[in-house]
Order: structure tokens, then sequence, then C-alpha cells
């Protein structure tokens, strides 16, 4: 009988204790943020989806070279000597067209070590992360700014130019090849020439 | 019985049922939305907040617009009539049962005088409807919760109706509106309401043993064994879908309320107002009822979403071991209170 009774009152003692929580948290706050009006910020240096400032990027490729998954994939131009691309904001030389700049964020494993290496700090992390596609060709990001037509004159040119250079070392080296046949023929001449005078005052 | 059949206007009849009717369904729009925020705000979240605007008030009207689009499914080897007539019936016991509580000093649905008697009588029939549901679904979740429910429902009411004596006992009458009129008044210590609860120390016990077992007879927890979802899917819903299984959820909510209400009228002076005759009045009387009744709902919210859930062993142990000796106790000893004061 007693011991019903303890029981029966630690069952209402529990119970009220239980209930004196539930409503401590009934009129506390929530911890529920309303998703896409409200937006929780991202901490710093989270990593969410790859960019790229193409107007720095000096085409050294390592960022691609860096990349475990292979998903950065990046064509360079050499600029030809008419053309001045500028410099960085970094102070940095350019001297390649950028034709090709694409990420493949459904490859991308979100690992950073692309980031580091870059020397002009143009590719990095951007706290953005609703980018959902239906069709995963969407997810390939193209940051090369150049349009088509330009990628093709500007490959031409560079072709052109590459074939000139071409032509002029050859032209250079065979000017050279022949300059020197000449020394070496009038060091020759002079040199019989000396030996006939030696031979002179000898008589 | 002609002579009565002939002096009854049928549009005074359908009126007078539309009522509780109407109040049955605004309720339960507003409770199961409420229900939703009062374990929103307990859990720490914010509960339904898109549907309607200000705080997602128009949830649960949105979810009844979807449930009457899904088909309606009745399983192959399901004993079709009760199957289907099983959640109509549950409705109907809590639907009828208000048929006799005063919702303020004007209305009252039946001015029988046997009122008490035929709410619990009545709402036996809800065991009957649940067995009937689990029995007809051919399944074992169901029929498990189904045999769970009706002991559980046959124990409880067993201290529920002893509670309810005890009340009986000191108002001297089964009709809820003599009861409930016997209430009125501030005399108790100078300012107190003359709510039962307050004339006998014995019913503030009869009161705690019929909450209790109102949240048994209700299927809520700590007592929801008939329908717990953790490990009987749904218990005897689990085969319904549609607007039969809306129908099951509309009456546990008219059951839940019918019972509160119940609760209020027997210890809580009914339509009565606190403040004796300020903001009195039938239709003060109706609020100060629909307060209290909707406070015990509350409260039974509260409850859910802080207790789990008994075992059935346990549930059987506090209404056989305790719950029913103790209310046969308190009811000889109100009854000595009685004869001695």
């Amino acid at each position: 009988m007693l011991n019903a009774v303890k029981q029966s009152w630690l069952t209402f003692r529990s119970i009220f204790t239980g209930m004196g929580v539930t409503i401590r948290h009934f009129f506390g706050k929530s911890v529920t943020l309303q998703y896409p009006d409200e937006k929780m910020e991202l901490p710093k240096g989270a990593r969410s989806r790859l960019f790229v400032n193409i107007d720095d990027c000096i085409g050294c490729n390592l960022c691609a070279r860096a990349c475990p998954v292979n998903c950065i994939d990046i064509e360079t131009v050499a600029a030809t000597q008419d053309v001045d691309l500028g410099k960085t904001s970094t102070g940095n030389p350019k001297r390649f067209w950028l034709t090709l700049f694409d990420i493949d964020m459904a490859k991308c494993m979100y690992c950073d070590l692309c980031v580091h290496p870059c020397p002009t700090n143009c590719i990095y992390m951007v706290p953005e992360y609703e980018y959902s596609e239906y069709d995963r060709i969407n997810l390939v990001y193209h940051f090369s700014n150049l349009e088509p037509e330009m990628v093709a004159e500007v490959k031409v040119k560079a072709e052109l130019e590459a074939e000139q250079k071409k032509r002029d070392r050859e032209e250079m080296m065979r000017k050279k090849a022949e300059e020197k046949a000449k020394k070496e023929l009038e060091e020759k001449k002079k040199a019989a020439e000396e030996s006939k005078k030696e031979d002179k005052e000898e008589e | 019985m002609s002579q009565i059949l002939l002096n009854i206007n049928p549009i005074a009849i359908l009126v007078h049922a539309a009522i509780p009717l109407t109040i049955i369904l605004v309720y339960a729009l507003v409770a199961i939305w409420g229900e939703r925020k009062i374990a929103g705000f307990i859990q720490d979240r914010l509960g339904p907040m898109r549907v309607g605007g200000w705080h997602g008030w128009a949830q649960s009207i949105a979810d009844l617009l979807k449930l009457i689009q899904k088909e309606d499914i009745i399983p192959t080897d399901a004993s079709r009539f009760l199957f289907k007539f099983a959640p109509f019936m549950m409705f109907a016991a809590s639907y009828a049962a208000f048929a006799v509580i005063p919702f303020s000093s004007a209305y009252i649905g039946s001015m029988v005088n046997i009122g008490v008697f035929y709410l619990l009588a009545v709402t036996s029939v809800l065991t009957l409807s649940v067995i009937m549901a689990g029995w007809a679904s051919n399944n074992k979740w169901s029929l498990l919760g189904g045999m769970r429910s009706a002991a559980q429902m046959v124990s409880y009411e067993v201290p529920t109706i002893a509670s309810v004596l005890t009340v009986v006992l000191v108002a001297g009458s089964l009709n809820l509106m003599t009861v409930t009129e016997l209430q009125a008044g501030n005399d108790i210590l100078g300012f107190l309401p003359n709510w039962l609860i307050f004339q006998n120390p014995f019913l503030i016990v009869a009161f705690i043993i019929f909450f209790i077992s109102i949240l048994a007879e209700s299927h809520r927890v700590p007592f929801d064994l008939p329908e717990s979802e953790s490990e009987l899917v749904g218990g005897y819903q689990t085969e319904y879908s549609g607007m039969r299984w809306a129908m099951f959820m509309l009456a546990e909510y008219a059951d839940m309320l019918l019972l509160s209400l119940l609760g209020a009228t027997l210890f809580f002076g009914g339509w009565n107002s606190p403040f004796g005759d300020f903001m009195g009045g039938p239709l003060w009387g109706f609020f100060w009822f629909m307060l209290k009744g909707l406070l015990l709902v509350i409260v039974m919210m509260w409850i859910r979403w802080t207790l789990p859930r008994y075992r059935v062993d346990q549930l059987m142990h506090i209404c056989w071991s305790i719950l029913i000796p103790l209310s046969f106790i308190n009811l000889v000893l109100t009854a000595l209170w009685e004869v001695i004061f």
C-alpha cells in the first residue's frame, strides 16, 4: 500500500517534471529556419561552387593539373605579338587566350585543391549551393568569355604566327650557317695568305 | 410514440442536430492544426507555416481537400460491408453523445433525465466500431490494434463510470443540465465558484481518475496503444485511406472534445462563468464552456507531446490494480462525506 502510494507519487512527479520541460520548450524560441525565405549564412571557407574570375586567369593550367578528378578543362592559345592581353589585377602579364575553361560541377568533389595553386587567386569557391539541374550537362560551367568566331580567329592567327616564327627561325638558322661558312672560308684564305707571307719573309 | 413524432418539427430537429455537428467540424479543423502547432512549438519547431498565410491556419482545410481527392482503397480480402461501415459508426457514436451535452444555458440537444448514462452507453459503441474496423481489415496490425483497443476501452470504462458516479452522487442528478445548474454561484470560501471540484476533496481525486481514464478512452498518449504508430503502423486505421480515414480522425477528435466537455460539465461548472453573474448569459455561457473544454483538450495535447507510451501490461495494471480500487474507495468515501456533511 505504502509502496503503491510512493510509486504513484513518483509517477506524478515525473509527469509534471516532463510537462514542465515541454512547456518551457513551448514558449522557447524555435530553431526552424524558413528555408526558401530565410537562409543560413554559410561559414567562412564553405565549399559549395567553384567560380573563375576569367579576367585574372593567366592560363597556367595549374588548377587543372591539381584536380584529382579532372573536372577542369582548359585550352589555351598563345597570344600573337600584335595584341597585348594586358595584366591581371595581381600584376602578372597575360600571355594566353583562354579559348576553353570548363568546370564540370557534376564531377567536382569539392576538395578545394585547385584553389591553392592558382598564382593569381582567380579560382575560388563561392557560397552558392542552389544549383541543381534537370540535365547533367547543365552542370558544366563555361568560364571562357571568348566568342566562337573569336576563338577561331585567334587560333588561325596563332597558327600563322607559329608558322611564321618557324620559317623565321629556319631562315635565321640558314643565314647563320651561311655566315659561318663565309667566315670559315675567309679565315682559310687569310691563313693561306699569311702562310704565303711568312714563306716570302723566310726567303 | 406517434404523438411525440407529430409534435416535433423536422426542421427544428435538423437545426438542433446541426449545431453540435458544426461545432465538431470547426473544432476538428482548428484542433488538428492546433495539435500540430503545439507539437511543433514543444519540439522547438514552427509547425505548419505555409498554407493560408498567418501561421498556416488553413493547413487542415488543405489536408481535408487532399483527403477528399484520395482513392478509397478497400483491401480485396476485407469484409467489405464492415470495413466501409466502421468509420461512420465510430463518428456516429461520438456525435450522438453530443446530444446530452449542455453547450449553454439555452441549448442542449436533448433534455433527457438520464443524460450521463446515455452518454456513457453511446460512447461504448466506439469500442465496437474499432473492433469492427480492426477485424474487417484482415490485417494483423489492424487486428492487434482493434483487440488492444477493445481491452483498453472496456477496462477504462469502469474507472470512468465510477468517477462519474461520484459526481452524480454529489449532484444527485443524471441530467447534465441540472448538474451544471447546481454549480452556479461563487460561495466557496467567499470567492471560488461553486464548481464540484472545489466542493469536496474526494472529487479532486475523482477528477484525476476521470482525466486519466478519458485519456485512455480517447486513445491519447500515453495510452494510444490501439493506433501506436511506431509498433502497429496505425493500428485499426492501417488499411484505411482517404475520407474513411478522415472519418476516424474526425471521430477521434470529436471523442476527445466530448470527453473533455463532459469533464468540464461534471467538475468545472459547465457553462457557468467563473466570475458569478459577471459575463453570464447563454452566449458567454457557450464561450466559457468551450474554453473549459478546449483547455482540457490542450492539456491532453500537451501530455501527448511529453510522455512516451505505456506497455499493454502497464496499461492494464494501472487500470485494474490502481484506478478501479481507488475509484471505488473514492466513491464510498464520497458517499460517507455526503451523509456526514
